[in-house]
């Protein structure tokens, strides 16, 4: 009864060998039925999960590592006031590389929102440098002390500050996906597993027939495994695709201001809902395998 | 072939058999009778593992049938045809395909056995009806295609438990002739039966032996038979 040999079975077995059991059209529909849905929602989760991981990516990354110190002063000051801010952030733990933004640098910042040829000299701008952290990080605290207590009118704008909590809960949002995932898969097996007794149950007399003409209990349970594992299969594809095509029309990234990074598939990405079906008929095989053992140990 | 060394059984109440021993040696050819009750049935279950013995051991080709897992009683059952008394089919199969049940359960090629299952199907008068289901079949119809279930697989050893119950007197020689033919190539046969004439038709064909159960003993029937 080793498990290779009953999935080969399963694979290249007599496409027959399941009418020893006689078919029941209601069960048989609502198993899969219920896959179906759990296909579908399957195909749900793993997008959220996916989604919820590049947006816990590109906000860990993409502004993960600079944070930047702005000085207000009078215009006089600022160039000293720049260089104490540069030489201390230069001494200080955990800072990679630092630079001073210079007035283009400024310019091509504002000109979003102020339009080309503005003449920054006329505004009372803040001095700002750009501040890129080593992996280790350093510590935001302890620095903006010593910046309040050297350059009178300099903020460190932490970025931290806000992007940790985000990344919180993007990680938190992965999580639950993988979560509902991993239930979605419980589930199926509980499902499967609650149709493979009944249908044990009300094939006793079946089984004992086929005992009596010299079956072995793989040969009966077969029969049940390839039913179980088929129905499943069948429902958990149909589910599967329809959630594909749902998610496939589902408004694009672009169009959701950007805050989700958008629940869909990207490229290879498209194969993992493809697998959904598979790994449930794998759950089905296993449950039902596990059933029908147990029952045919029970049923004398 | 099968053997029972002072088998005792019973079904909770009294003992139904008590110290039963009997040989069924390799191409023998027996009969068993006694009153309706007395557990004819039940020695027949015995012989092919479906009951397992409160004392004393059954052996089947060699192998003691208590010691055997549900797995190796499968496997010897596929040498022992049995017709049994109440026909034990899978009523949502056909005829045929209740007929083929033991090869398709021992992994064989059904397909193969298509000349076989026509000229046993012929033999035993059920050619017009191998697309019925069971429940469609009269009582000797039923009898007929459990017989020919039982020897599909060219069985070593050959059980019927009254298999001539419902048919009528030409039919019942019939179906003694295919068992006297099995006998003689050698198979070992037992028939469970109440029919002294059947007993009697087949005493003119081949070396039979009579056992009688009563009371819970097995007796070799006297010559009156
Ligand atoms: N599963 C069972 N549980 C309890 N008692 C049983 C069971 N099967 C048979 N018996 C009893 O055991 C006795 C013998 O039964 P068995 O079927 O062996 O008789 P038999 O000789 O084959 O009778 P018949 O000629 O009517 O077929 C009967 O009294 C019957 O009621
Ligand atoms: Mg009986």
């Amino acid at each position: 009864m080793s498990l290779p040999e009953d999935i080969l079975m399963l694979v290249r077995g007599d496409t027959r060998s399941d009418q020893v059991v006689p078919p029941s059209e209601f069960t048989a529909r609502l198993t899969v039925f219920a896959a179906a849905a759990m296909g579908f929602l399957a195909v749900f989760a793993l997008a959220l999960t996916l989604a919820a991981d590049r947006l816990a990516d590109s906000w860990g990354d993409g502004l993960a590592r600079t944070s930047t110190v702005r000085i207000s002063a009078p215009a006089a000051q600022m160039p000293a006031l720049q260089a104490t801010a540069l030489s201390i952030l230069e001494t200080t733990a955990g800072v990679e590389a630092v630079r001073a933004l210079n007035a283009e640098d400024q310019q091509a910042l504002l000109e979003p929102w102020f339009g080309a040829g503005l003449d920054l000299t006329t505004l009372p701008l803040p001095g700002l440098i750009e501040i890129t952290e080593a992996t280790s990080g350093f510590d935001a605290q302890g620095l903006q002390l010593r910046l309040e207590a050297e350059v009178p009118g300099a903020v460190l704008d932490d970025h931290n500050q806000w992007r940790a909590p985000l990344v919180a809960s993007a990680q938190r949002l992965r999580s639950v996906g993988w979560f509902s995932a991993l239930l979605l898969g419980l589930t199926a097996a509980a499902m499967v597993t609650l149709a493979a007794n009944a249908s044990l149950a009300a094939n006793a007399q079946v089984i004992r027939v086929l005992r009596l003409v010299g079956a072995t209990d793989r040969y009966i349970a077969q029969a049940f495994i390839r039913r179980f594992t088929l129905r499943v299969l069948l429902g958990a594809f149909g589910g599967a695709a329809v959630a594909m095509v749902f998610v496939r029309v589902l408004p694009p990234a672009a169009d959701m201001a950007g805050f989700l990074s958008g629940i869909g598939f990207e490229g290879a990405e498209w194969l993992l809902p493809a697998i959904i079906p598979l790994l449930m008929a794998a759950v089905a095989f296993l449950a039902t395998r596990y059933a029908a053992h147990r029952a045919l140990r029970e049923i004398a | 072939m099968i053997e029972l060394e002072n088998v005792a059984y019973s079904y909770g109440g009294g003992a139904l058999l008590s110290d039963v021993s009997v040989s069924l040696g390799a191409g023998s050819f027996h009969f068993l009778t006694g009153p309706s009750g007395a557990g004819k049935t039940t020695l027949l279950k015995l012989c092919y593992g479906a009951l397992t013995p409160a004392s004393g051991r059954v052996t089947a080709f060699g192998e003691d049938m208590s010691s055997l897992e549900r797995d190796g009683i499968a496997l010897l059952r596929r040498r022992i045809g049995v017709v049994h008394q109440d026909c034990q089919f899978l009523d949502h199969l056909n005829v045929s395909e209740n007929i083929l049940l033991p090869l398709a359960a021992a992994g064989r090629q059904t397909s193969d056995a298509a000349e076989d299952l026509q000229e046993l199907m012929a033999w035993v008068g059920l050619g017009h009806r191998e697309g019925a289901l069971p429940p469609e079949l009269s009582g000797g119809e039923r009898q007929r295609a459990a017989l020919a279930r039982a020897v599909i697989m060219s069985p070593d050893v050959v059980l019927a438990d009254e298999p001539t119950g419902n048919v009528d007197w030409e039919m019942s020689q019939r179906l003694l002739h295919l068992l006297v033919e099995l006998n003689r190539m050698g198979k070992t046969v037992l028939i469970a039966t109440h029919d002294l004439s059947l007993i009697r038709a087949a005493k003119a064909q081949v070396q039979a032996r009579v056992l009688r159960i009563a009371n819970g003993q097995l007796q070799l029937a006297g010559a009156d038979l």
